[in-house]
């Protein structure tokens, strides 16, 4: 009879750890999902940005059509993108676009003391700065969302449970490190 | 990080047991002292003692502190960048609201955070700290208070304080009572050896409570402060800000804030020891040149790097338990960030823009004139118009608007 008592307490317990790690587990995933969206949110931001960076240029440095066209294509290109890896290309193309547009901005000595432009270009850097960081935020996320799938005990209840590792969010463009070229 | 997060929790709720055990067991003996059966009524008046500071200080605390340290709210148009720099480190720290940022008008460089759930977050700095530090350094003092929003150091840092506050007050009332009431009741009450040992007990744990509750406040607030920097460093990918930022902030002493001694344990360099070499016992914050040597000996941005460098500057003494390393992202060092263009045009610039800030706040109208110069008017400036002090153009004054 203690037997069958005991034998039931160890399946009790067993079974409440099941639980708690399988919670744990989805708490962990929604972690992911959540900074997977706080990324989007700061690249819609940079989107939006762009035109009125454009219009308060134009007035100074009308003549560099060239800079300004390759800017609003590369923005288009992102707003159109699908999933993560052709977000992730496209964005960074956007981003060397827009070093190679502020590059050309310092020619311009009228339109670096134009408060418009600097607090555009503020907001801007800051966007990126954002990116970045939920970028970041993100890879910590998976990191330790797939650390725990991995680990001994917790890999029976991910396997049960059908949790599967999340990808990483790397940008990948070469063309994000290059430095900009100003042309004279 | 998680995983620092929830041993944080756990070590919290156990020294507030422990300090709140050492209150009680103050009440009891104190009570017991007096009359042997009155032991029970004194622990249940420490524990009402405590429950109302505690109410009291989770009701209204945040507040208090706020406004005795002269913080007032900024609203994003106020000061852009500041608010810039505050949702960064929100997003990099997954903080799951924006804190409110305050600003406090003293030319020392200082800043603090408050706030009992990450949700109800404040974090306030001086304009010395606007004026002083560059981007990068400004990250790295923001991202540290907001490790101490993140791991929940201010929830309880106020219990903790609040708690020795009543030891404190207890000890002392028992300890300024026994001059009243030690003759009387030697003689008249007939308990003998027993109310005798609990007086002794008493007068033990009175003198002794006190300092050993401070003594576990002090250790405790010492290593959050350790943890914060290594959180700071982990959230900005860049310890060689924060480490920046603090020889700035502690290489003043001059510029001493005075606060308030309840408040000054919160801000980044405590200001009433900005300028000590060693730490005693009795310190808040660990000596700024401990700090800033680990900072700048980190191979890495992650909470590991940041206990090796912990270890190699402190004979392998570690600052974290190994539970805490779980989890630990690797984390490389990012390059600085280039410098915007306003800060790389000089301090007295940047002294000026902060002073803007603060112009803004107290609803000055900023008029820009063709000369160069941008004419400050308080609110309330009785005229309409008003001349320009360089060049002598007279400027109407734009309405006062939202």
């Amino acid at each position: 009879m203690i037997a069958v008592f005991i034998l039931l307490g160890i399946l009790v317990v067993v079974a409440l750890w099941f639980l708690a790690t399988y919670n744990g587990l989805v708490r962990l995933r929604n972690q992911v999902k959540n900074a997977w969206s706080q990324i989007d949110v700061q690249l819609k931001r940079r989107h939006d940005l762009i035109p009125n960076l454009i219009e308060t240029v134009k007035g100074y440095a009308a003549h560099e059509r060239g800079t300004f066209d390759a800017v609003t294509q590369a923005r288009a290109a992102a707003m159109k993108a699908q999933g993560p890896a052709q977000a992730a290309q496209a964005e960074g193309l956007l981003g060397s676009a827009l070093s190679k547009f502020f590059a050309i901005a310092e020619n311009y000595p009228e339109l670096k003391a134009n408060q418009n432009f600097l607090a555009l270009q503020e907001e801007l850097a800051s966007t990126e700065n954002k990116i970045s960081f939920a970028r970041q935020f993100y890879n910590d996320q998976v990191q330790g969302f797939n650390t725990r799938i991995e680990q001994v005990p917790t890999n029976i209840v991910a396997s049960v449970g059908g949790f599967k590792s999340a990808e990483f969010f790397q940008v990948e463009a070469p063309a994000e490190r290059e430095a900009p070229q100003v042309k004279f | 990080m998680w995983d620092l997060i929830q041993s944080n929790k756990r070590k919290s709720a156990l020294l507030i047991a422990l300090l709140a055990l050492v209150l009680l067991a103050l009440g009891y003996a104190i009570a017991a002292s007096v009359s042997p059966s009155a032991g029970p009524l004194g622990l249940i008046a420490a524990l009402l003692v405590w429950t109302i500071m505690v109410f009291a200080s989770v009701a209204g605390g945040e507040q208090i502190l706020l406004a005795s340290a002269g913080a007032r709210e900024l609203k994003r148009e106020d000061a852009p960048q500041l608010f810039n720099v505050v949702e960064e480190m929100k997003i990099a720290s997954g903080l799951p609201a924006m804190p409110r940022v305050y600003l406090i008008d003293h030319p020392a460089p200082n800043a603090f955070a408050v706030g009992l759930t990450p949700q109800r977050a404040a974090v306030a700095v001086t304009t010395g700290l606007l004026a002083r530090l560059n981007r990068d350094e400004l990250q790295g003092v923001v991202a540290h208070e907001l490790g101490h929003i993140a791991n929940r150091d201010t929830l309880f840092m106020t219990l903790a304080g609040v708690t020795v506050g009543a030891v404190i007050l207890l000890a002392d009332f028992y300890l300024r009572g026994m001059r009243f009431v030690g003759r009387g009741r030697r003689s008249s009450k007939g308990g003998g050896q027993a109310v005798v040992i609990m007086m002794l007990v008493a007068l033990v744990l009175a003198i002794l409570a006190p300092i050993l509750a401070q003594l576990l406040y002090f250790a405790c607030s010492r290593r959050r402060e350790y943890l914060a920097d290594a959180s700071a460093a982990q959230f900005t990918r860049y310890p060689e800000g924060l480490a920046g930022a603090l020889e700035r902030i502690a290489g003043l002493p001059a510029n001493r804030l005075e606060v308030s001694r309840a408040l000054a344990p919160m801000f980044t360099v405590n200001p009433l020891e900005a300028s000590r070499v060693t730490s005693s016992v009795f310190s808040t914050h660990p000596p700024t040149a401990d700090r800033v040597r680990i900072l700048r000996g980190m191979a890495g941005s992650s909470i590991a790097a940041y206990e090796a460098a912990f270890r190699a500057a402190h004979g392998n003494r570690g600052v974290l338990r190994p539970g805490e390393l779980k989890g630990s992202a690797e984390a490389g060092i990012r390059a600085a960030a280039p410098g915007a263009p306003a800060a790389a045009a000089g301090p007295a610039r940047q002294m000026r823009e902060a002073q803007d800030v603060l112009h803004k706040l107290n609803g000055f109208a900023v008029i820009p004139c063709a000369c160069g110069l941008k004419i400050k008017v308080p609110a309330g400036f009785g005229p309409s118009t008003v001349t320009c002090p360089r060049c002598g153009t007279s400027h109407v004054i734009p309405a006062a608007g939202g």
